[in-house]
């Protein structure tokens, strides 16, 4: 009987339902969050509802959320329920269970809103990533979160599974304080954000993939490790080859793949499975834009847009950069002074955007050539695929105007 | 010129590096030679000409000011030396500033101000008259500052907040400090090349570059609001 929605829950899913292909019809947008808010205003305990009897992970970090979340759902390859990109709060997540019966769930969770969605949702398990600078003017600076994080996993039910990256300090403060605890130990080169101890403010002190502070916070004994391209957790060692670039993706896959073990399937087959995923609503794909093709990348903060430029080849390719300072973006353009442009000395860089002067002071500052353009008719023809690395509203602006 | 980047790794939230760099960058294109060290937290302050203080969150700020108690800064600010100050490194300057919670927080007290805690956060873009010249950037602190007798604000806010709706920052002989925070003197070249001026006591050649283009389309967006 309990997992019966009341009257009330049943009035709210039917609205949801309504407002869902409401919104898909009239193609004001995938239909999945109008009818969320719709369905939460109605039942605020529908997310609680329709939690029950699923299996669920929730994924959350400030980068690799949307890529880790689809790894998780190829990696367990049968039916499982998901949120749409981007749509990572509760209204997502009531309109992506309502819109399966399928019995395991994997949400994408935004950071400030995990502490509710962990206590409306009760998961078996909660993988965590990372916590860095993001955004800074419109959401709570990191230490806060990883503050929140703590005390909502002090209060979770012992079910609870939490699968954590043990090289981000941010990370290990938040998650030392649960009662079951996967450690990974996954390569983490963004480290600015931690430099001085979560608990004590001292400075941590780094050397050769490990860390640790003078009153005893250290990183802890892990049980998933990432070696190039082999995975071991536990006494499984797993050799993987995805369809998406980056040694960073290799460890979000080596953490899905953790969270999927906790719930019995094989790291050797969700590894084997998590090949499907080749591009996750845009990212890493290529398009085609007047017979160019662009190479996807999006990269919305310092820690992202180091990591992509580490993992950019170092030949010949155009390197286009689009750069956008709207409210999804935050407003602020600051943190272009927190991503290492230097690496690209030797390149020429195409600025593009609503603020590529900004980039193009970045770039002249840090030597490397640039252009700014203006228009983009004036854009050379291509030699090779273009990298084109974009924050938020820039992706989606060149996803627009692209085509697959 | 001998540029020390204070703790970089607490004072360091929102780009801050980009004013070491625009002053290195401005002043090597001309000839000046300029050597920028960064300071970390187990380092010994070095001996400058200008020290930087950028933004930081309310832990790694509180340390830093800890930290900065132990060294030489105040005396050799007092023999010469200069400063340049973002958003938490200009509360940190002040004799008190409050964070978390009211508790007023003991600063440094090289400049006779203080700062509590406001009502509201202030963020966004921020425009200020700085003597003949406008100055562009963005802020994001939950500060209100009040000067003490004497101490000259930076500039008279147009846009924004600054330290309390009227005026941003101060000035002093050898300290300018500012809530325009981050990369302030990347986006403002006049102001970069004021503070190589003063330091270096050299006049310097006009040098173009694309961050006066960055510089004139902030300025006519700010302009119009």
């Amino acid at each position: 009987m309990s997992n019966r929605p009341s009257p009330r829950g049943v009035l709210a899913l039917i609205a949801l339902r309504t407002v869902n292909s409401l919104s898909r019809v009239t193609g004001r947008g995938s239909g999945t969050v109008a009818g969320g808010r719709v369905g939460l205003a109605i039942c605020p305990k529908l997310l609680s509802t329709l939690s029950k009897n699923r299996e669920i992970v929730l994924v959350s970090a400030t980068n690799g959320k949307t890529t880790t979340t689809a790894l998780s759902v190829a990696g367990w390859g049968m039916n499982v329920a998901t949120n749409a990109s981007g749509a990572n709060m509760p209204a997502g997540h009531v309109a992506a269970l309502a819109a399966s019966k399928a019995t395991r769930v994997v949400l994408e969770t935004d950071e400030a809103w995990l502490p509710v969605v962990i206590e409306a949702t009760n998961p078996n398990v909660v993988v965590l990533l990372n916590l860095s600078r993001d955004q800074l003017d419109r959401a709570t600076e990191v230490r806060a979160i990883a503050e929140r994080w703590r005390s909502s996993l002090s209060k979770a039910s012992n079910r609870l599974v939490v699968v954590a990256n043990a090289n981000d300090p941010l990370v290990v403060y938040a998650s030392e304080v649960a009662e079951t605890i996967r450690w990974c130990d996954i390569e983490t080169s963004w480290t600015a954000d931690a430099v001085s101890c979560p608990k004590c403010t001292q400075s941590i002190t780094r050397s050769a993939g490990t860390w640790s502070c003078e009153c005893g916070f250290a990183k802890p004994k892990c049980t998933t490790r990432v070696d190039g391209n082999e995975v071991r957790i536990g006494d499984d060692s797993v050799q993987v080859e995805l369809n998406i670039p980056g040694q960073f993706n290799v460890g979000n896959a080596a953490m899905a793949a953790t969270a999927l073990e906790v719930l019995g399937t094989e790291p050797s087959k969700s590894l084997l499975n998590m090949r499907s995923v080749s591009g996750i609503a845009g990212r890493f794909t290529i398009r085609q834009w007047q017979g160019r093709k662009l190479h996807m990348l999006l990269a919305k903060n310092p820690a992202g847009f180091n990591a992509l430029l580490e993992s950019l080849n170092p030949g010949s390719d155009d390197v286009w950069i689009a750069i956008n300072a709207r409210i999804a973006d935050g407003k602020d353009p600051s943190w272009l002074y927190d991503v290492s442009f230097e690496q690209l000395q030797g390149r020429k860089v195409w600025c593009l955007g609503d603020r590529r002067l900004d980039l193009a002071t970045r770039l002249d500052y840090a030597n490397v050539s640039y252009e700014v353009v203006d228009d983009l008719n004036s854009l050379p023809k291509p030699t090779s695929t273009t990298e084109l690395l974009a924050n938020y509203t820039a992706f989606s602006d060149w996803m627009q105007r692209s085509s697959q | 010129m001998k540029i020390a980047l204070i703790y970089p790794e607490l004072l360091g939230t929102y780009g801050d590096y980009g004013n070491a760099l625009a002053l290195s960058q401005r002043s090597t294109r001309r000839g000046i030679d300029v050597e920028v060290m960064s300071v970390a937290i187990t380092d010994e302050l070095p001996e400058a000409d200008l020290y930087l203080l950028g933004g930081g969150e309310d832990g790694p700020q509180r340390l830093a000011v800890d930290l900065l108690k132990k060294t030489s800064l105040s005396q050799r600010v007092s023999k010469g030396a200069h400063v340049f100050a973002v958003c938490a490194g200009l509360q940190i300057l002040g004799n008190s500033f409050s964070v978390e919670g009211d508790d007023a927080y003991e600063g440094l007290s090289l400049v006779d101000v203080e700062t509590t805690r406001g009502v509201v956060r202030s963020v966004g873009e921020l425009f200020a008259q700085v003597g003949e010249n406008k100055l562009v950037g963005f802020e994001n602190h939950g500060g209100v500052t009040s000067l003490g007798r004497g101490v000259a604000p930076l500039g008279n806010v147009l846009h924004g907040r600054g330290n309390n709706g009227q005026h941003d920052g101060f000035v002093t002989d050898r300290i300018w400090a500012t809530y325009a925070h981050g990369p302030v003197l990347a986006m403002n070249p006049w102001l970069c090349d004021e503070v190589i001026t003063k330091v270096t006591g050299r006049t310097l050649s006009p040098l173009s570059t694309v961050a006066d283009q960055l510089y004139a389309e902030r300025f006519t967006s700010l302009s119009s609001r």
